[in-house]
């Protein structure tokens, strides 16, 4: 299950609208062991593509020794598809390899629905989890 | 001659969980082959026929070494490498 905030899941809808035709792509860190997601990020999609996502390689390493420095791991690894449903492709599987992450999809083929899962990927196995929003402010 | 590798999550159970192991050698390639003596298997989840994995980022200190000569990068004593698989995906 991803708990996560409604202010924080506005982010990430917002910039996946944003974004829109091409996929959009990010990250919500928390603090590392407490699958908390608090902090915003959303990444470059260094493909700026409708059908493809990567983040650029140096943003990546930067958001990721940042994390480090803050004792944060990515606890939500966000993006879009723009035509397709919000669940993961072949692609998106045989890439998420960090572990202990929530892939959130959101879709954007429909601009007045709002679609978004979440699923975590282990070993290539997707298994879909329940999104629980809460209320609370985050940054 | 010590060189840190910092090994992202997806790959510690090849360094039986360390987070960062230590290696030594004049290039990149020279050195993912020592710690493949250490390690076996970190070095094929890094590098194919045609070098560097297109979809693995490996850093020297704070740049990308594919701008730094791939696997022929020189490494010294006190560089630190980073490892962090790419975060991608697509539609299909």
């Amino acid at each position: 299950m991803l708990t996560v905030s409604r202010a924080l899941l506005d982010r990430v809808i917002a910039h996946a609208r944003a974004d829109h035709p091409d996929e959009a792509c990010g990250v919500i860190a928390g603090p590392a062991g407490h699958d908390r997601p608090e902090r915003f990020i959303a990444m470059t999609n260094a493909e700026r593509s409708p059908t493809f996502y990567r983040f650029d390689s140096m943003e990546q390493f930067r958001v990721w020794r940042e994390m480090d420095d803050r004792d944060e791991e990515p606890v939500v690894i966000y993006h879009s598809h723009t035509a397709t449903e919000a669940y993961p492709s072949r692609t998106d599987i045989s890439y998420a390899l960090e572990p202990s992450a929530h892939y959130l999809l959101v879709s954007t083929r429909d601009p007045d629905e709002e679609e978004v899962r979440s699923f975590r990927i282990v070993d290539g196995t997707v298994v879909e989890e329940e999104i629980l929003v809460g209320t609370e402010a985050q940054e | 001659m010590a060189i840190e590798v910092r090994i992202p999550t997806i790959l510690r159970s090849l360094t039986s969980g360390a987070k960062s192991v230590e290696g030594s050698g004049d290039t990149l390639d020279a050195l993912l082959a020592d710690l493949d003596t250490r390690h076996a298997g970190l070095r094929e989840r890094l590098v194919d026929d045609s070098g560097l994995r297109r979809f693995v980022n490996v850093y020297l200190n704070d740049e990308d070494v594919r701008f730094l000569g791939g696997l022929t990068a020189p490494v010294n004593d006190g560089d630190t490498v980073t490892v962090l698989p790419a975060v991608a995906g697509g539609m299909s």
